[in-house]
């Protein structure tokens, strides 16, 4: 090894991978600099004039000491506050972050792959395990797109469709109660923790007793429901509903009014209407910004247009914005719940297609055309007409979208699922851009990203 | 704008569609009551940049299609499907409407222009592209495998890649 080989810097190639990774600055051109703070949108115009008359082929042209000042350090993957197994990339100089690159695919799978070989019946096992925070989300999306390309999506039961409210509503809840307990865990609030699983595990149990599962239920299909609500889940839903109001005022109580609390959100991580346009962030991060964006309101789908409820925006775009809105969307989907129990009709909680909806489980014990049937569309699933949709919903995170294109089969030709973590983690860099390493952590839990959605 | 010879200005109705099935000047279909732009490669770039002025100022999906086992699936007339096809979703937040694009992409020339200068959170996207598919993006600031590991071998969206037992790949694994 030579000592003009690039791989005997030190603690560049101990953790090599290669060009994933965040190069130091004598290595970047400033062409290629320009290009990258330049998606930052956020240029000090001391910057952007060093960077304008620098020769854009010289390597290192900015300050050719600077390596020797800031440091490239790895947060991750392993970190109990990178939620799951995100790997950050910092430039670091001092305590002030200068550069951030997210590197993820820790936790690829190939879930868009499998996808490929699963029927439309057996999708839904599939996509309900990418966003594993709020798997009735990711459900309700590939039915829907599965649904519009079969040409049935006007033909779903009343009752299926409120159903599908209620379950995408109590998901939202217990998806932002989860958040509510990692962001107080990551902020040092340890005890929000245990209060913010706890009353997640409410309405898991809630949906535990409806699909049987706590997570990955697979209960919304193509047609409507895997089954209809058991007895006496009103009053599951009213228990919670009882419940959770003075849960939320002992949050308010525990952080939103504590000046330690507010100290660490506020102004941290800023993020404006223009760059979170830009690159494309959905979900409470658009919002936090003052942007009025939800698809609950601005695409209605379901019933969202008859029952009432407030999109809350934030006008600042910090950390604590996002944290407020959560929890006011917590709220907000009480709201919605108290007014979903007022009108579920009652009826048909799937569609009576015989193509795609199985026999009752009754008839399978006395007709043998029931138990053929019922076995072919297991085995075979149903064919698909030829062609593609995207269809988007709201879920916790933002807009999460199913991209199906079917060439006449019974499975896809090509799924994929719009992820909103692995958009919004995009913001990342941005919102770190010029602050302190002790405020990463709190960035990137107000990002709320999930990895298995994030990676796929 | 030189592609400005047909009305574009207004969100296209049924009717409006059936007479002039050009926007930008490429084809337009529908899929599913949703509108498709059939832009060739290089209208791409200046299709979406109109399309933003126009009020779709955000990307929302990027996505890649390998079509090698059903090549002769229905586009718009005058474009020959090729292998590859990029699929780009676009929202008008303040008109509260959608638009996506299909660009054919050969394969012998997987090449397409980035968006990044246009829209920079498709940096990610295509970046996933890339990866999963193999299909390059010019200009893009930073195109490198974002899923898969950097020494990975083939993309494995791709349809001729095979599932199934394949040995570890990983550095230093035993294989």
């Amino acid at each position: 090894m030579t000592v003009s080989d690039p791989l005997v810097r030190p603690g560049y190639v101990a953790t090599g991978e290669g060009g994933q990774e965040m190069r130091p600055r004598s290595e970047v051109t400033s062409a290629e600099l320009l290009r990258e703070v330049g998606a930052v949108l956020r240029l000090s115009e001391a910057d952007a004039a060093a960077l304008a008359d620098s020769d854009p082929d010289v390597v290192g042209e900015i300050d050719p000491d600077l390596d020797d000042q800031t440091m490239i350090i790895n947060m991750g993957p392993q970190h109990p506050s990178t939620h799951g197994v995100l790997r950050l990339m910092l430039e670091l100089q001092g305590e002030t972050v200068l550069r951030c690159k997210p590197i993820i695919g820790y936790l690829h799978t190939g879930m868009e792959k499998t996808g490929e070989t699963l029927t439309y019946m057996q999708g839904g096992t599939n996509v309900t395990r990418m966003d594993y925070a709020s798997p009735l989300n990711n459900e309700l999306v590939f039915s829907m797109a599965t649904e519009k390309l079969l040409g049935i999506d006007g033909d779903i039961p009343e009752r299926a469709q409120w159903m599908r409210m209620l379950l995408s509503e109590m998901n939202r809840m217990s998806s932002h109660l989860l958040f509510m307990a990692t962001n107080g865990m990551d902020l040092g609030a340890v005890s929000m923790m245990i209060y913010g699983w706890r009353e997640r595990e409410e309405v898991l149990r809630f949906f535990q007793k409806v699909t049987g599962l706590r997570m990955n239920h697979n209960f919304v299909r193509p047609g409507g429901l895997a089954a209809d609500l058991p007895p006496g889940w009103r009053d599951d839903v009213l228990r919670i509903l009882e419940m959770l109001p003075p849960r939320l005022e002992e949050y308010d109580t525990l952080m939103t009014g504590q000046p330690i609390w507010r100290e660490r959100l506020q102004g941290v991580g800023v993020i404006t209407p223009a760059e979170a346009l830009a690159l494309g962030a959905t979900g409470p991060i658009l919002r936090s910004t003052g942007v009025e964006w939800d698809l609950r309101r601005g695409e209605p789908y379901l019933h969202y247009e008859d029952v009432e409820f407030d999109i809350v925006v934030g006008s600042y775009g910090d950390a604590f914005d996002r944290y407020a809105i959560r929890l006011a969307e917590i709220r907000e989907s009480m709201r919605i719940v108290h007014q979903i129990l007022d009108k579920m009709p009652s009826g048909d909680y799937r569609i009576q297609d015989k193509k795609i909806t199985p026999p009752p489980r009754a008839r399978i014990d006395e007709s043998m055309e029931a138990l053929i049937h019922h076995f072919k569309i297991f085995t075979e699933g149903f064919k698909v007409p030829e062609g593609e949709v995207y269809v988007a919903i709201e879920s916790p995170r933002g807009e999460i979208g199913c991209y199906l294109a079917s060439d006449g089969s019974a499975v896809p030709y090509r799924m994929h699922i719009r992820a909103p973590s692995f958009v919004n983690v995009q913001c990342l860099p941005h919102m770190m851009r010029g602050g302190l390493v002790a405020d990463a952590v709190a960035v990137i839990s107000s990002i709320d990203p999930v990895l298995g959605e994030v990676d796929r | 704008m030189g592609e400005h010879e047909t009305p574009a200005d207004e969100p296209p109705t049924d009717e409006a569609r059936a007479e002039a099935p050009v926007q930008h000047g490429c084809p337009v279909t529908d899929s599913r009551g949703q509108t498709v732009l059939h832009p060739t490669r290089e209208q791409y770039v200046d299709v979406v940049k109109a399309l933003a002025d126009e009020g779709y100022g955000m990307c929302v999906d990027l996505v890649g299609v390998d079509y090698l086992l059903h090549p002769n699936r229905p586009v718009a007339d005058g474009v020959t499907p090729e292998r590859f096809e990029v699929v780009v979703n676009l929202l008008d937040i303040y008109n509260r409407r959608r638009i996506r694009l299909r660009v054919q992409v050969p394969e012998h020339d997987a090449v397409l222009p980035t968006l990044f200068d246009v829209h920079p959170g498709t940096e990610a996207m295509e970046r996933e592209v890339f990866d999963m598919f193999g299909l390059s993006f010019d200009a893009h600031p930073d195109l490198t495998r974002i899923l898969m590991p950097e020494d990975w071998d083939g993309h494995p969206l791709r349809k001729d890649y095979e599932v199934g037992a394949i040995p570890v790949q990983f550095k230093g694994a035993p294989s």
